[in-house]
């Protein structure tokens, strides 16, 4: 009974069996991998679940806008959604109504998108503060890491003393492990200011890498604005945490010869922005490039039109996106982990020695990875 | 005869797509270079010293994701180029 079952299965999730099915009288688009793509990675003013042959399950979502000298306008991005298969005839003169600028879809208000930009028909300015699928995104995923979170928070008052159970077990070795591995030995003493963002950092990164690799979910962490943001805010952490010595060493960096440090400084100077910016660009990369590697295997059976690539492209498919899931901690775990170095940078105290060169007794130079909490 | 084929596809797609996607071979290259030797360095320190695995492994790790890092710089860079921004 349990080998038949277990055969069904096999036969009804055997993607073999799937073919595009051929239309009659719709005339067929090209299919065009590179827009699929940037379309599935990309942000939207609508959130777009999924097709079938004549339904796109989507989620408008409100476009808020303001221009000045109209104010505010907020409506739906209904209004504005380009109406897709039309057939040839129809588009070109919809695109000459609009003034030959080719928007997207119908102008409502004087607002229209074009390549998902929202832009007046007029070329005036407009502020586009709308709820896009990633600021949709961003407040689910936030409004999540605060039932998790407050959940844990309510189970160890519950729990004082006693041993943790449910969700509370679950998070606790990873949070010891951040407190003890990452702030601990990177930060030094002073780690527990540090704690609270750096708990933070690191779960929302995680979070929403897991979340983005789920089928119809938004790209949060592979938008360059939301790394950009968590940067910035890494750079201004330590800013505001530096002290003398932070800037004693990039100033007047210890064990350089008087000339080179007319080299040093501008180096170092570059140096405390080229930080947070490769950051941000490492968890970018790596999210957005995992999502265009799993969508090419995928388009692959699109792009040959034959049921024989399908096995191959979803294994690899597959493949990778496990990869994915390991990628999705590591990157969490090496931000999270970067910060704390560059915070444990800024808080550290000056050591016993002047010279940070060889170090005669012991034979052994200063290592990499600075562990003050060791001197 | 190869050589013309591709001179031929450079051609037609324009010189700096042609150029990405070398620069993008060349990429994983020097990622996969980096990152072998540091796995290398790393087995043999393991296979030395079994107790510090824990710590080997953890530093192995950190450095990977530091070169993948750099590799992916490399990538956004030739994706900038194809896609002409």
């Amino acid at each position: 009974m349990k080998r038949l079952l277990t055969l069904v299965f096999c036969l009804c999730t055997f993607a073999g069996f799937a073919a595009e099915p051929t239309e009659g009288g719709k005339k067929e688009e090209a299919f065009n991998p590179g827009e699929m793509i940037l379309h599935h990675i990309g942000d939207s003013h609508e959130w777009h679940w999924f097709s079938t042959d004549n339904n796109h399950f989507t989620s408008y979502l409100p476009i808020i806008a303001y221009r000045p000298g109209k104010g505010l306008s907020v409506f739906s991005s209904k209004k504005l959604a380009a109406e897709v298969h039309l057939s040839e005839e129809e588009t070109p003169s919809r695109k000459r109504a609009a003034g030959g600028s080719h928007f997207e879809g119908p102008e409502y208000d004087g607002l229209a998108l074009r390549e998902g930009e929202l832009v007046t028909t007029d070329g005036s300015k407009v502020y586009d503060f709308s709820l896009t699928k990633n600021a949709v995104a961003l407040l689910g995923s936030g409004l999540l890491m605060l039932v998790v979170f407050t959940s844990i928070a309510g189970s160890y008052k519950k729990n004082a003393g006693r041993a943790p159970k449910g969700i509370q077990s679950f998070f606790e070795p990873i949070i010891i492990f951040i407190r003890d591995e990452v702030a601990k030995k990177s930060i030094g003493p002073k780690y527990e200011r540090y704690m609270p963002y750096l708990l933070t950092v690191f779960f929302f990164i995680w979070f929403n890498n897991l979340l983005g690799l789920t089928p119809g979910a938004a790209n949060l962490t592979g938008n360059i604005a939301v790394t950009f943001t968590l940067a910035i805010l890494t750079l201004l952490i330590t800013l505001f945490s530096s002290n003398k010595n932070y800037w004693g060493h990039i100033f007047n960096t210890p064990g350089v010869p008087k000339p080179l440090l007319l080299i040093m400084i501008p180096v170092e100077l570059i140096g405390v922005v080229v930080k947070p910016f490769s950051l941000m660009v490492r968890l970018f990369a790596n999210i957005t490039a995992g999502h265009i590697v799993i969508l090419s295997f995928i388009s692959l059976i699109f792009i040959f039109k034959s049921p024989a690539v399908a096995p191959i492209s979803l294994a690899f498919g597959l493949f990778i996106n496990v990869l994915e899931l390991l990628v999705a901690i590591l990157q969490a775990y090496i931000f999270t982990l970067l910060t704390a170095m560059y915070i444990g940078g800024a808080v550290e105290e000056h050591h016993h020695d002047e010279e940070h060169s060889l170090d005669l007794q012991t034979g052994h130079a200063d290592s990499v990875i600075p562990s003050p909490a060791a001197h | 005869m190869l050589l013309s084929l591709l001179l031929q596809i450079a051609n037609a797609t324009g010189l700096a797509v042609f150029g990405a996607a070398i620069g993008a071979g060349l990429v994983a290259l020097g990622a996969g270079l980096g990152i072998g030797r540091i796995g290398g360095q790393a087995m043999e320190a393991i296979g030395r010293q079994p107790e510090a695995s824990g710590k080997i492994q953890t530093a192995m790790l950190i450095v990977a994701a530091l070169i993948e890092g750099l590799a992916l710089f490399a990538v956004v860079v030739c994706l900038l180029i194809s896609f002409k921004l």
